[in-house]
């Protein structure tokens, strides 16, 4: 369906808005003549159905035609003061996107002294001052805890913040580029590259006795070599990960997506996609700075 | 021939029966996902989950529960009112059927996943062709009674049952028009803002047409009939009769407020539903004030306390409705349970409660007897349904105003008071309050099935002889 771009398509609304309350009042009055003298009967319609089903010819109540006519002008006063009658846009020339910008602005003006006095000083300074991390928290548990948690502990497919280990870098401006800009976690499907599933139950178990897991001696000795061919690229070939493109550390049992036979043999064969969304469309610099100082903060505490 | 002096009570007491059994599962599911917002472990398995069965739950209130109740009453009181038999004897019985199969393939569907995401339109297109073939014969039925009557006036509760099936007609053919892929997939005809309007131009006049002018018909029949007096006033009706199914048409766009939908639509939605308050009240007066001279009969008749009581929450959510449509109120309401309370104050107060009236009203009169089996059980089924309905509506409002006051609240450093799930950890005291209402309201619809078997069972269906008219011939 196109849009409507034509000028008559304007008129064409504001009369039929028009027309059709005007009709409201129109049938109102017509159907409000009949008055019954004091003492009258109203008496009945003289129809009768089903036996004994008649109507009684009384006069509209006063009050409920008042109350139509009230609401028909309030109708007509709206429409003479906002957007309504097509592309007339009212008497107070108010719109749904004036009154976001104005709220904006006004939010802006109001708050944005408080929160960008932290712009000046450094983020580590930003990170030990208690004020600053009470707002870094509020803004946290809006625009963060969904995915990481409202402890920042993170689940499954949604990184741990506090743990100490780093994806895509833990100093300050990496945390600030991963907030603006999000990013993009990509692990390919392997399995077919590998080859047969004993041949990735290798390399599964390579990737366990990395983390120093429980594992089958001979079949990661095994697994060593195809790891050398296929994962190195990324996970480096002492398995420690390369934080320039996210690919993670396997030597410190931190897992993502879990650390079981099944979890590892399924990421391997299937890969793994993941994604933080950027904000920097919703949230100014002067609020990405506290929650840099708020996230650098976390880091490296123990899960309470 | 004998069949043609009767009325044809055949698919009256089919649908009306089937009323009671689909009231029974529609709010059985909807008992369910009560309890699975306080507690979501109740989500066994995919089928069973809250996102599914949600759409089940509606369906089955509205199109199940009211649809069978529509059928039931609108040809019980066009054959009443026409003083002739139901025109098209295998037509009907084919609405019957054919409208069963719908909700059976719908209890299926929904569980199952297939669904249109066209909310209170998620049947996918070929359940949408099946009802279209039986609502056009539902039509054609009920017109070809109506254009074959003995009595020279049409009835004012079949104006209203007739712009009811005309309307969704209409409706349904806009709103599902979509592409399919194929035998379980459809696309939407519509993209973007013009397909959210047609959506909710859809969704609203299926609470006006649906949910409300049919059951305005339901209330002109029965009211005066359980009274035993005249409609209050002839003229009000056509007013607001006219009034009521033109405004209606307007009122769509304000399910849409602060959205992509341009402001001049949004202006004309809310302008609209306030104008709608009037022809709203005006069914609420003509019912309420049949029963002037007739007061009395309310501490008697358990039947009457339903009907009266149903029209008290309609006037009551036809007040609420304009006033959420403004848009600095709806900007509090919108997306809060508010609007379910709101909803089920309609549901279950109006639509419910007339429906359950007029039911206990016409079930023995299909089966040779002048009452219900136990008009205590009645009386009894009346208090548990309306302490039902306050429990869940009075929780809903506080749960909806409150989120939405929590939602909006704001630190003096401009930072948002609560995380969203604050608010939902605030709801949970109001969900079981909820609960319990939609418990009670249920256990009521339990009652109501003994008392109805307990009239039925050993009684022989009885069709009622057709007036002969006078000076009629041929």
């Amino acid at each position: 369906m196109s849009d409507f771009v034509h000028d008559g398509w304007s008129f064409y609304i504001a009369i039929i808005t028009v027309v059709s309350l005007l009709a409201c009042a129109v049938l109102l009055k017509a159907m409000s003549t009949r008055k019954l003298a004091p003492g009258e009967k109203p008496g009945t319609t003289g129809h009768t159905w089903d036996e004994d089903l008649q109507e009684w010819h009384n006069p509209l109540p006063r009050w409920w035609m008042w109350l139509f006519y009230i609401t028909i002008v309030f109708a007509f006063g709206y429409l003479i003061l906002y957007p309504g009658l097509g592309a007339y846009p009212g008497y107070l020339k108010w719109s749904s996107q004036g009154q976001y910008q104005d709220e904006q602005q006004q939010a802006a003006a109001t708050f944005g002294p408080i929160i960008d006095r932290f712009l000046k000083q450094d983020v580590t300074a930003v990170a030990a001052n208690p004020e600053a991390r009470e707002i870094g928290q509020r803004l946290f548990l809006n625009y963060c805890a969904q995915c990481h948690g409202s402890d920042a502990g993170g689940s499954r497919g949604y990184p741990s913040l506090r743990d100490g280990d780093w994806l895509h870098g833990g100093t300050p401006e990496a945390i600030r580029t991963t907030i603006i800009g999000g990013r993009n976690g990509v692990m390919p499907a392997l399995g077919a590259a590998l080859g047969g599933s004993e041949d990735v139950r290798d390399v599964v178990h390579h990737v366990l006795s990395l983390a120093g897991r429980t594992h089958d001696g001979l079949r990661a000795q095994r697994g060593k070599a195809k790891f050398a061919t296929a994962c190195v690229a990324c996970h480096g070939a002492d398995g420690k990960g390369n934080q320039q493109i996210g690919a993670p550390n396997l030597t410190d049992d931190v897992w993502l997506h879990g650390g079981t036979e099944a979890a590892i043999t399924e990421t391997i064969v299937k890969g793994r996609m993941n994604q933080m969304p950027a904000h920097k469309d919703f949230l100014d610099a002067g609020k990405i700075h506290l929650l840099t100082a708020y996230v650098l903060g976390l880091s490296g505490q123990p899960r309470p | 021939m004998q069949a043609q002096s009767t009325y044809n009570y055949t698919v009256v007491r089919q649908f009306a029966i089937m009323t009671v059994v689909w009231g029974i599962v529609g709010m059985l599911v909807g008992v369910l996902i009560a309890a699975q917002l306080i507690w979501p472990d109740l989500n066994l398995a995919p089928w069973l989950s809250y996102g599914r069965l949600r759409p089940l739950h509606t369906n089955a209130v509205i199109f199940a529960f009211g649809g069978s109740a529509l059928f039931a009453t609108s040809y019980y009181v066009v054959q009443r009112t026409c003083h002739a038999r139901l025109f098209g004897g295998g037509l009907a019985a084919f609405t019957f059927w054919g409208w069963q199969a719908v909700i059976v393939l719908a209890a299926v569907t929904l569980p199952l996943g297939y669904t249109s995401s066209k909310e209170y339109a998620e049947l996918e297109w070929p359940i949408d062709i099946l009802i279209t073939l039986v609502w056009v014969s539902y039509a054609v039925v009920f017109f070809g009674t109506v254009a074959k009557r003995k009595t020279p006036h049409i009835y004012v509760a079949n104006w209203f049952f007739g712009a009811f099936i005309l309307t969704v007609a209409v409706l349904h053919l806009v709103n599902s028009a979509a592409i399919p892929v194929s035998l379980t997939k459809s696309y939407s005809a519509y993209a973007g803002v013009q397909d959210a309007m047609v959506q909710w131009w859809y969704g609203h006049n299926a609470v006006g047409f649906f949910l409300t002018a049919g059951f305005l018909g339901m209330m002109y029949y029965f009211i005066p009939k359980q009274a035993g007096r005249p409609v209050y006033s002839y003229r009000l009706s056509v007013v607001h009769f006219w009034a009521l199914i033109f405004t209606y048409m307007w009122a769509g766009p304000h399910h849409l407020h602060y959205t992509a939908l341009p402001d001049w639509a949004q202006s004309i939605g809310m302008i609209f539903s306030l104008v709608l308050l009037a022809p709203s009240w005006g069914g609420m007066i003509n019912g309420i004030m049949t029963l002037s001279g007739a007061w009395h009969k309310l501490r008697t008749d358990p039947i009457l306390k339903f009907l009266v009581v149903s029209l008290s929450f309609y006037g009551m959510s036809t007040f609420e409705g304009p006033m959420m449509s403004i848009k600095t109120v709806n900007a509090l309401s919108h997306y809060t349970d508010w609007t379910i309370g709101h909803v089920h104050s309609g549901a279950l107060g109006w639509v419910g409660m007339v429906t359950i009236g007029s039911l206990y009203y016409l079930i023995p009169r299909l089966f040779g007897r002048t009452e219900m089996h136990s008009i205590k059980l009645v009386t009894l089924h009346f208090w548990v349904a309306t302490i039902g309905i306050v429990l869940y509506i009075a929780a809903m409002w506080i749960a909806g105003v409150m989120q939405g006051l929590m939602w909006r609240a704001v630190n003096p450093d401009g930072t948002l008071t609560y995380a969203f799930v604050e608010s939902v950890k605030a709801t949970y005291p109001y969900y079981a309050v909820r609960l319990l209402g939609g418990v009670l309201y249920f256990s009521g619809m339990l009652i109501m099935a003994w008392n109805v078997y307990k009239t039925v069972v050993g009684q022989k269906a009885v069709d009622a002889q057709i007036p002969a008219a006078a000076g009629a011939h041929a």
